[in-house]
């Protein structure tokens, strides 16, 4: 009866105690991100294509960020360009996970032949650069789109998860565990959802949030080179591109770009390194 | 007494090797059978061919009669109805013996409820939780509740042991298989685990196939003895004439090793 007690008692005092900081400075990142990325649809300080201000204006109170080549406010297009980031990364990451996770189960279940030839598919998909893939879906589609960098992005992230998930439901199929429910009667569905995919899920969670960081990174790179969303979609990649002729004589266009990219990335992989902890009971009592 | 399990001639091979060979025995309802040999002798992969769960690297030939079906070259898919149903298992590592991520409660209640899916029954959760508590308290957990609701690296290694007998025990199987159970346990634990199996196989009237390198422990539990060495069965027999008289030099080693660490046992202070 104490031991329930004390058990109880100590896992509340850890989970109260211990908000992990990597959990609570990337949620802050990323929290910020999703609310400024929600306000764009209700308010911006200025019209996305207003020229609002003189060209090339350094920050001032009028605006944060200073303004483009063009006039526009800065602050206006990266704050679009938060959505544009997480509504690319969102989808990539739930198109990859989709089919990424879908593909390793199956691999980790088949035989040995399927097993094999799944593998070097894998393989052969990775060793694709996302960049030619995006470049391949864009000149078979009508052109580049929010669309096409989300199946680019998401289909290069896939083969990824889909080789991290194969080991690790296989490792998980190694266990005694495994073999006990076998004998018991489950069959391999009711095995990979009960058993394989709880186990391997705190390891997934954290590469999607990793991989959410490449897909940014990513629709930035696509963006970059003019294979990303095209205007009014003001993409950090595209900011950062148009910035890139002045960088000299008028840095802030690329620094203020930059630093969203930068602290949406980080904040997204701390999250990641939070949620796994929160999400192993081994790990929790651990602490 | 009818036969619940035949093996004949059962061999074993992967890419070239031959890592079984010439098997045969018999397992009928409620007999307690043990199998012995040295680590590598193919204890563990007759097992796994008995459950019809060797690794896909591995072809097994000759004939597994499981309750009268045959487990040799059977499709896993036709398995998977047999399995619970006829024979159960119980490994050694109590670590990895059970899902680390679930609560006992959880593990115990999926193997309940997949028991009654069998009978065509749907049970509901107070049901499953009433059958957890009996199943714990029968593999005597103390605190069924408390243990229902913990995670398997909440409790101890022989109460790890003790819920996958649990597991095993909610089948309901016709056989039951312990590929060393008690190997990783310290003595005092072993000895109540291997009193309680014994006690548990004996009321349930379920067959036993016991596999351990450990001549003691073999003893206590089964009626019957199976020797295996480098693949191969060499001796079998009653438990206790086998181990007074060994007719095979191997057993006969075997036996002395095991008198031998028990007088050191014994003169120690
Ligand atoms: N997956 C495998 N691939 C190839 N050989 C294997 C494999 N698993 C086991 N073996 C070999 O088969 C033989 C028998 O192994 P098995 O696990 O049945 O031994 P055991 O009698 O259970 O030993 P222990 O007491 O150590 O558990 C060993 O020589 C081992 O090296
Ligand atoms: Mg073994």
């Amino acid at each position: 009866m104490s031991g329930h007690d004390a058990m109880v008692s100590g896992n509340g005092r850890a989970r109260k105690a211990a908000l992990p900081w990597p959990l609570a400075v990337g949620g802050l990142l990323v929290g910020l991100h999703i609310v400024v990325a929600l306000l764009t649809l209700v308010w911006t300080p200025y019209g996305v294509g207003d020229m609002a201000g003189g060209r090339l204006e350094a920050p001032s109170l009028a605006h944060w960020a200073g303004t483009d080549r063009l006039g526009r406010d800065l602050m206006t297009q990266i704050m679009i360009g938060s959505r544009i980031a997480l509504l690319v990364g969102c989808g990539a990451v739930a198109l990859g996970a989709l089919i990424g996770v879908t593909i390793g189960i199956l691999a980790a279940f088949a035989t040995r032949t399927l097993d094999d030839v799944l593998a070097a598919a894998l393989d052969i998909l990775i060793a694709f650069p996302t960049l030619l893939l995006a470049m391949l879906i864009v000149a078979s589609s009508d052109g580049a789109s929010l669309g096409t960098a989300i199946l680019a992005i998401g289909i290069a992230g896939s083969a990824i998860v889909a080789r991290l998930t194969r080991i690790l439901a296989k490792r998980v199929l190694a266990m005694d565990y495994i073999t006990a429910a076998r004998v018991a009667g489950t069959g391999w569905p009711g095995i990979a959802r009960i058993h394989v995919l709880p186990n391997i899920w705190p390891t997934l969670i954290v590469n999607f949030a990793l991989q959410f960081g490449l897909a940014v990174i990513a629709e930035a790179s696509l963006s970059y080179l003019g294979l990303g969303a095209p205007p009014p979609n003001a993409s950090w990649g595209r900011l950062l591109q148009e910035a890139q002729a002045s960088v000299y004589t008028a840095p802030f266009g690329a620094i203020a770009p930059g630093i969203a990219l930068v602290s949406l990335v980080i904040g997204l992989n701390l999250f990641a390194d939070g949620l796994r902890d929160a999400a192993d009971p081994t790990r929790r009592r651990s602490r | 007494m009818s036969t619940l399990l035949s093996v004949e001639n059962l061999e074993i091979r992967t890419a070239g090797r031959v890592l079984v060979s010439g098997v045969s025995f018999s397992i009928t309802a409620g007999e307690r059978v043990g199998l012995i040999g040295e680590s590598g002798s193919g204890k563990s992969l007759t097992a796994l061919a008995v459950l019809g769960l060797l690794p896909d690297s591995m072809r097994a030939s000759g004939s597994v009669l499981m309750d009268g079906r045959q487990i040799v070259g059977a499709r896993d898919r036709d398995l998977v109805p047999l399995r619970g149903r006829s024979v159960a298992a119980v490994f050694q590592e109590p670590m990895t013996a059970l899902d680390p991520l679930m609560r006992i409660g959880g593990q115990v209640g999926e193997v309940v409820r997949r028991r009654a899916a069998r009978d065509g029954r749907k049970p509901g959760r107070a049901e499953v939780d009433a059958q957890v508590t009996a199943l714990l308290e029968r593999v005597a957990l103390p605190e069924p509740g408390r243990v229902a609701r913990a995670f398997p690296h909440e409790i101890s290694g022989g109460q790890r042991q003790r819920a996958a007998i649990a597991m095993a025990l909610a089948c309901r199987p016709k056989l039951l298989i312990a590929d060393e159970p008690t190997t990783a346990l310290d003595v005092t634990t072993q000895a109540e685990i291997l009193k309680l199996m014994e006690g548990l196989v004996r009321d349930e009237g379920m067959g036993l196939l016991f596999i351990s390198h450990d001549l003691p422990v073999v003893a206590t539990v089964a009626e019957r003895a199976l020797v295996m060495r480098r693949g191969e069965l060499i001796e079998e027999g009653a438990v206790e004439p086998l181990f007074d008289r060994p007719a095979h030099p191997y057993t006969e080693g075997l036996v002395a090793a095991a008198r031998a660490f028990d007088a050191a046992l014994e003169t120690a202070p």
